[in-house]
């Protein structure tokens, strides 16, 4: 405990601030980027079958390494608890956190970070055993109700409860294992709550089949879930804001990993801006003038991205519903990259 | 002299390096916008604690809800002390047993457990609660009103009443009255060598004034059942899993250690006092009472001192299933507030406080025995 205080002391006192342009040139200098995600839940962050790290928040982390190095592969992964999460980012132990995340005001100011474009828009949800006839949140009166510690969910839930006036027994756990045990071995708790995306990845890799359990109607809050820097390195901060744009905005141009190289003769202006064909993004940014087309190289755009990983095709089976581009009915929105 | 000087120049230093990280560390903190200061005790928690001694609720503030989490945190490792130092003075002197066969059990304990990290035992309680045991809906139910499930024990309690209350009052009173009497016993045995019999007054004084207070009070018997209601058990008192498994596992661990230090002690006991013993023609019980143990006591003490401030350090560990304590709360406080410094500063307090309290006590407690065996 006293070993803990003094290295987050010393950590913050000579590890200094972030400053503009300090931890781009920490990346450079490493070559590599640092990049915290979960300990593994499928679909945003999770090793596969032959240990590689895939999902949804590791491609970010690919497509960043693609527009900062050059190269999509020098990444390295730190495994973080939703806990421990924030220390890691603060403390300079990673360059980046990507690792189901939400935007909130409290850790915009007051845990002194920054957030990238929002990249998944989510809610909270309950998810409960088919047996139990359950149909809508306001039958939960009196449910024990598991959820993991250190996340905005703790504070959702209690919120919930306290607007429809009904108790609950919270069951807050740490260890996710411990965490997916409570509910799906022991039956400890009846409910858990968490992000809806989170409770489907779980179910498709933990039940035995994915109709014992439903997920309920209501959406209990908004978790919009964005990349996480240091606040302070702005420019840094502008890189990473990037990133998540380019690759929505080559969705929406029909840019992708397999026609980026033939695209760069569009005769599109937004997409000879984007591709670098006429240049100026990169050099306003400090990159390369090829970040956004090395980026969709390595892990093509939104779109391929969003199927490849949690897609109707993958065992998470998501629709893209808000998650859908802005004019094709979602909220998936970049500004303008000019 | 020299010796001072050397101290005070060391903590001088010390002091003002850490002042000077502080500073820096705030400047770096303000530069990156991180919150700082101990304002955010007072703002509204909301969220949710699973067991709490005192009310608490969303709505109260993040000071009410660490202090529920300090509660926690005494509650399991004063019972997980007291619980252990019984259980590892036992086996302890099991291990000394002539009996092959109860040494041989007590030994095996000690060393299976020792060396099994207290992480994978809590978690091994946990799960063996949490999943032998079924859901509430089929509870089991040894006696009316008990229910056992994966929710916890839930027993019936006496409903509150003001009886309960004076009653309190006067035991606190029949222990005055006791400890004055013992007073009187021991002065009347130093005088006169002879010992009066007191224990059946004692029994009286402590039970007498209490039952009768609750008699006189309206003698009240109501108890509040535990019924199942939707999901879980409401009314009665519950035990919940979490604290179960870790009172069991912060138990069964530490008790090794104790009876380790127990059977250190008694063997440092030399050989000659309990030969002496046997030719005076005592009974092994009552050489091991009135001998060794007395004896050993001396040797014991410190480093009892140290296991116990470990188990109230390790009860922390129950953060990992879900037991709500300071540590637990003070997590959720720092994900929410963002101030990790300020929580763990508070951490720091609350642990050496409750460290220095035991080391206290123990001191106090070793004075006192070194006196008598004088
Ligand atoms: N979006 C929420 C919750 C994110 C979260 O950590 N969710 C949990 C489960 S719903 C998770 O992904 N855990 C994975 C792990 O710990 O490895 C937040 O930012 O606080």
């Amino acid at each position: 405990m006293k070993v803990f205080l003094a290295t987050l002391l010393v950590t913050t006192a000579l590890c200094s601030a972030a400053e503009a342009g300090e931890t781009l040139d920490r990346i450079k200098a490493r070559g590599s980027l640092v990049c915290g995600v979960s300990e593994g839940i499928a679909g945003f962050s999770a090793p596969d079958s032959t240990g590689k790290w895939a999902g949804m928040d590791v491609d970010f982390c690919h497509a960043l390494s693609a527009a900062v190095l050059g190269d999509a592969d020098k990444v390295t992964f730190k495994a973080l608890t939703a806990q421990n999460r924030f220390t890691a980012l603060q403390s300079g132990e990673v360059d980046v956190l990507s690792r189901v995340t939400t935007y909130t005001l409290t850790r915009d100011t007051a845990l002194g970070l920054d957030f990238g474009a929002i990249l998944f828009y989510d809610g909270q949800g309950f998810m409960v055993p088919a047996k139990l006839n359950i149909t809508s949140a306001k039958e939960l009166d009196g449910a024990t109700v598991c959820m993991q510690t250190g996340t905005t969910n703790e504070l959702n839930v209690a919120d919930f409860f306290r607007s429809i006036g009904k108790p609950f027994s919270p069951l807050a756990i740490e260890d996710v294992n411990e965490l997916n045990n409570a509910f799906f071995s022991s039956g400890r708790c009846d409910v858990y709550t968490g992000d809806t995306s989170g409770l489907a990845a779980w179910r498709s890799s933990l039940a035995k089949s994915k109709e014992d359990y439903v997920i309920l109607p209501e959406l209990i809050s908004k978790e919009p879930l964005a990349a996480a820097v240091r606040h302070g390195d702005q420019q840094f901060g502008d890189i990473v804001r990037w990133v998540g744009f380019a690759l929505i905005e080559a969705e929406e141009k029909g840019i992708s990993q397999a026609n980026a190289d033939e695209m760069k003769t569009s005769a599109d202006p937004t997409v000879q801006a984007l591709l670098g064909v006429s240049p100026g993004n990169g050099k306003a940014l400090g990159l390369d003038e090829a970040w956004a087309l090395n980026v969709v190289k390595a892990v093509g755009n939104y779109g391929e991205i969003f199927e490849r990983n949690v897609g109707a095709k993958t065992p998470l089976g998501l629709q893209r519903g808000t998650n859908a581009l802005w004019n094709k009915g979602g909220l998936i929105y970049a500004p303008p990259a000019r | 002299m020299r010796r001072w000087v050397f101290q005070l120049v060391v903590t001088v230093s010390f002091v003002s390096l850490l002042g000077l990280l502080g500073f820096i560390a705030a400047g770096n903190l303000a530069r990156q916008g991180i919150a700082t200061g101990y304002g955010f005790l007072f703002g509204e928690a909301r969220f949710e604690i699973s067991e709490s001694i005192i009310a608490y609720s969303a709505a109260n503030s993040y000071g009410r809800a660490l202090v529920v989490g300090f509660l926690n945190t005494l509650k399991v490792s004063l019972l997980a002390i007291v619980l252990a130092t019984f259980i590892g003075t036992a086996v302890g002197i099991a291990r000394l047993s002539s009996n092959k066969l109860l040494a041989g059990v007590a030994g095996t304990y000690v060393e299976a457990l020792r060396n099994i990290p207290l992480l994978l035992q809590l978690s091994f309680w946990y799960g063996l609660l949490t999943v032998t045991l079924p859901v509430p809906r089929a509870a089991l139910n040894p006696v009316t009103g008990v229910f056992l499930s994966n929710r916890g024990v839930v027993l019936p309690m006496l409903e509150p009443h003001a009886a309960f209350g004076h009653a309190a009052i006067a035991l606190v009173l029949g222990m005055a009255a006791v400890s004055l009497l013992n007073r009187f016993a021991k002065r009347r045995q130093e005088k006169t060598g002879r010992r009066p019999t007191i224990a059946p007054a004692v029994l009286l004084l402590l039970v007498g004034p209490a039952l009768a207070s609750w008699y006189f009070s309206g003698a009240p018997t109501a108890l509040d059942m535990p019924r199942l209601q939707g999901f879980n058990f409401i009314g009665g008192m519950r035990l919940s899993p979490e604290f179960a498994a870790l009172l069991f596992g912060l138990t069964a661990y530490s008790a090794t250690f104790i009876a380790e230090t127990v059977r250190g002690g008694i063997l440092a006991v030399s050989k000659g006092q309990s030969e002496a013993g046997r030719s005076l023609g005592l009974r092994p019980g009552l050489i091991m009472r009135l001998i060794i143990l007395p004896q050993a006591l001396r040797m014991i003490i410190p480093p009892m001192t140290s296991q116990y401030l470990n188990m109230t350090k390790n009860s922390s560990l129950g953060v990992a299933i879900a037991y709500p304590d300071l540590v637990a709360i003070g997590n959720i406080t720092m994900n929410q507030t963002g101030q990790a410094i300020e929580v763990v500063s508070i951490f720091m307090v609350v642990y050496l406080t409750i460290s220095l309290a035991i080391s206290g006590f123990m001191n106090w407690y070793n004075h006192r025995m070194a006196l008598v065996t004088r």
